[in-house]
């Protein structure tokens, strides 16, 4: 990719560490990892595990789930103690280590789920157990101070907020900027961010990747743990892969395609990250005519097909899932007809939605999706439970052998279907609300952000349901935020933008620039124009 | 291999979690013949029949109330006002029964369906007037009911009942209580909906996520309206027996029986965020208070001092779970 320089240079017209003037030299190491071992009952989640990480570096952390990326950041932090192996970091060897001490040397840690309060303000959340105060024994705030610290501090991020606004009120990836903004106020030396811009739109993760730059430039170091390589290659120096517990390598950046590292991550070649196999377009399976949601949807009409992969693009916020829910039955509607197979249907509540043969499978898999606590086979078979029942009673044992069925088919790496499903990966959670949708036979199925969180193997394996569903006639809308994904697996391509269809592709005309001016609303004019 | 060893750990945490659960059971068993002894010892009157007979009688109502609350606790909410509606439904069947002579069987119905309506009213207000928490509407219908309850016979008691009426509260098969009967058939009732029916199931779902559930094609308003109808219903069913008992309706009667309830129903394992618990456990609730409370009695402990007992056990058995959890979470680390 010729391009990828320039687009780095634009998106970092920042000094970065290498051209800024640090007083760290650059070989010089803040966190040293000696053979740490950690064992849980019957598995070994880190199995002697080194690594270095430079002063001011931003390193890669990567590996499948369950490779041990978690039980690290957790030892890190100090929520977890390692069973063997020593952790220097400073200079000074790390013993007993909580999480409050960790944040006193300076660890920090942003988690997939923010940990900001909502009803309090950007600079209450940046100052949040370290506020300043008039005098010294009072406890009387200096306001004015805190507010001018936090301006100050996010125009050293280039960060536009205004920092007395509630956090509840910005977007996800403004909380995660703020999230930064209170770890660098804490004079962290270390940030370790987990996952940070899976729930982020393409826009919403550049802006995070200036911040970072911006980190980085205050000679802080970061951990960026992320499943999408492409973001690693594109923002780290360098790269450390874990598979099964153990170090597989670290490499520089320069040395590691993202072939490279998919090969070091699942120990094998995966030949194709997007499996897609073309079918022929079907019967036309949902027609969706002048859909209005007021405030949300304007105007949405469109049709899918059985036997295609129709894909929603667009930036977060821009009306995609709010159309899934409208269509659905989840959200209420002020206008529209929707038509199944041609027949009108009428959808009041998302019972009426399954009674039409549409499965809707949520983005957000644990709030949405699962009932965590509950086991495999009670999830998968919720979904109109009374139709396995006799005389008002459950049959339980074909209820039983049909969610095994189901669970091999769908190769669910679970000890049985008793199991909860909360203590799964994110991949196997997944084909849990895969199953359980395929259960219901429908014959539409959406798929909103499906892999979100699920690492590389699992992905494909969910691309292969995909394509499994349409070749048996149904018809799969997915909604996701990952341009590859949709451009890779979908035959159709609509965008959205502001709760409106700004355009539509066939998968040969689609391409990453047209989509991405659709998203932002202004598809008509400019085409090839990306100066 | 990643993921031999993702399901090997999948599988041991399973593993895990399997005798967990039971042994909570095993634990809230134990506790029982632990306290049960401990009342032998200390008095030898209580392993007699007429004692154990007794208690059987006492834990009858408080076990019929207690199926309800379980219900409501199981979808994560609560149901303060079960003391209130035993009272004022049965006050309102003493006042058609005794006072009016209407036909005892058509007054235990009426009993019974203004017990399910109350419950009802509690559902609605949360699924149609979505109050934010049933702590709230059931707290309102407790005084409520309570205040009505007081006005109908201005606060004085009903008694002298028709046989009828007595027949489940006061008599004997053998030394058993017949309402000892009444309570095996209900809670085998409530075993068979909640772990082999469609709507059981749903219960736990709701309980479990209620977004997740509604989602999923549930109906999760008429699934809480039925919860608080029954729990409703099931403090009516209670208050016939301890009409029958007593032979007589007070307008204060079912003070203890909320606090009571909910403290069977958390001491049988329930969580409080909902979608977990079993019924089995919460009859061994009940008759672990039930034994305390007749255990201090038999001692002539102070009434007074038996409340502050049972809060403390109810504390303490949350305690113990709450450890209990713990030393389960550093094992797996």
């Amino acid at each position: 990719m010729g391009t990828e320089n320039v687009c780095r240079k634009m998106l970092f017209p920042f000094p970065t560490i290498s051209e800024g003037s640090m007083a760290m030299g650059k070989n010089e190491m803040l966190l040293r990892l000696d053979r740490v071992t950690k064992r849980f009952p019957g598995v070994l989640a880190l199995d002697s595990v080194s690594m270095e990480v430079r002063a001011g570096d931003v390193h890669g952390l990567t590996g499948e789930n369950g490779a041990g990326k978690s039980t690290l950041i957790k030892i890190l932090t100090g929520a977890y103690a390692p069973d063997e192996g020593e952790i220097w970091f400073n200079g000074e060897k790390l013993e007993r280590l909580t999480p409050l001490k960790a944040m006193g040397k300076g660890i920090a840690c942003i988690y997939q789920e923010l940990n900001l309060i909502p009803h309090l303000t950007v600079v209450e959340n940046i100052f949040l157990g370290r506020e300043l105060r008039k005098s010294r024994r009072g406890d009387i705030l200096d306001r004015a101070k805190m507010l001018g610290e936090a301006e100050s501090l996010m125009r050293d991020l280039a960060l536009s907020l205004d920092p007395r606004m509630r956090t509840g009120e910005l977007g996800i990836g403004h909380q995660q900027m703020v999230e930064i903004c209170k770890a660098v106020h804490s004079d962290a030396k270390l940030i370790i961010m987990d996952e940070p811009t899976s729930s982020l739109s393409e826009r919403e993760a550049n802006d995070l990747f200036r911040i970072i730059a911006q980190v980085k430039a205050k000679g802080v170091t970061v951990i960026f743990i992320s499943h999408r390589l492409d973001e690693v290659k594109r923002i780290c120096d360098r790269v450390t892969v874990l598979r099964d517990g153990r170090l597989v390598e670290t490499r520089d950046i320069g040395e590691a395609s993202v072939d490279d590292i998919i090969r070091l991550m699942v120990g094998r070649e995966i030949t194709n990250k997007y499996p897609k196999v073309k079918g022929g377009r079907g019967a036309e399976a949902l027609s969706v005519e002048h859909l209005e949601r007021r405030g949300v949807l304007h105007d949405v009409s469109f049709k899918a097909y059985a036997g295609e992969i129709l894909g929603f693009a667009g930036l977060v916020g821009a009306g995609r899932t709010e159309t899934a829910r409208a269509i659905t039955g989840a959200d209420p509607i002020d206008g529209g007809a929707i038509k199944v197979f041609g027949q009108d249907v009428r959808i009041r509540s998302p019972r009426d939605s399954i009674d039409a043969g549409i499965a809707f499978l949520t983005e957000d898999r644990k709030g949405q999706g699962l009932i965590l606590i509950k086991s495999v086979s009670f999830n998968s078979s919720l979904v109109r439970l009374e139709r396995y029942s006799r005389l008002g009673f459950l049959k339980l044992k074909a209820i039983r052998q049909m969610t095994e069925k189901i669970a091999r088919d769908l190769k669910l790496r679970a000890p049985d279907v008793e199991t909860v499903v909360g203590q799964l990966s994110g991949g196997n959670q997944q084909k849990v609300v895969i199953a359980k949708w395929m259960l219901t036979q429908a014959r539409i199925f959406i798929f909103d952000e499906p892999t979100r969180g699920i690492d590389v193997g699992a992905k494909v394996e969910v691309y292969n349901l995909m394509n499994e569903l349409v070749a048996n006639g149904a018809a799969v809308i997915i909604i996701c935020s990952e341009m590859d994904e949709v451009m890779g697996m979908a035959d159709r391509i609509l965008v959205m933008h502001e709760g409106r269809i700004t355009a539509e592709f066939g998968q040969a005309e689609a391409t990453q620039e047209r989509i991405l001016y659709a998203a932002s609303g202004l598809a008509a004019s400019g085409e090839g124009k990306i100066a | 291999m990643a993921h031999e060893r993702e399901a090997a750990a999948a599988g041991q945490e399973a593993k895990k979690q399997k005798p967990r659960k039971n042994m909570y059971s095993v634990g809230v068993i134990l506790s029982l013949i632990l306290l049960s002894l401990v009342m032998a010892v200390l008095s030898p009157r209580f392993l007699t029949v007429d004692n154990l007979t007794n208690v059987a009688s006492q834990a009858a109502v408080s076990a019929i109330i207690s199926c309800g609350m379980f219900l409501a606790i199981l979808t994560g909410g609560i149901d303060l006002s079960v003391g209130s509606v035993l009272a004022l439904s049965t006050m309102l069947m003493g006042v058609v029964c005794v006072n009016h002579g209407v036909d005892p069987y058509l007054s235990m119905l009426l009993c019974l369906a203004v017990g399910g309506g109350l419950g009802l009213l509690n559902g609605l207000m949360l699924t149609k007037m979505s109050l934010p928490h049933p702590f709230i509407s059931t707290m309102g219908m407790k005084m409520m009911a309570r205040g009505a309850a007081l006005v109908i016979t201005a606060a004085a008691p009903i008694s002298i009942f028709p046989e009828p009426v007595q027949f489940i509260g006061n008599n004997y098969l053998g030394p058993l209580p017949l309402s000892l009967f009444l309570v095996a058939i209900l809670y085998a009732c409530m075993y068979l909906f909640l772990t082999r029916t469609a709507t059981g199931r749903y219960i736990y779902a709701v309980g479990g996520n209620k977004e997740a559930s509604r989602l999923s094609g549930i109906k999760v308003h008429r699934v809480l309206n039925l919860v608080y109808t029954l729990s409703g219903f099931t403090a009516a069913l209670a208050g016939i027996v301890l009409v029958g008992r007593v032979n007589a309706a007070y307008p204060l009667a079912g003070q203890d029986y909320d606090s009571d309830a909910i403290a069977a129903v958390i001491i049988g394992g329930a969580s409080f965020f909902g979608g977990v618990g079993s019924i089995g456990n919460t009859i061994i609730g009940v008759l672990i208070i039930a034994v305390l409370r007749n255990g201090l009695n038999l001692l002539n402990v102070d009434s007074n001092y038996q409340t502050f007992a049972i809060g403390a056990v109810i504390i303490l058995a949350v305690y113990i779970d709450v450890l209990r959890q713990k030393v389960m979470q550093v094992g797996r680390r």
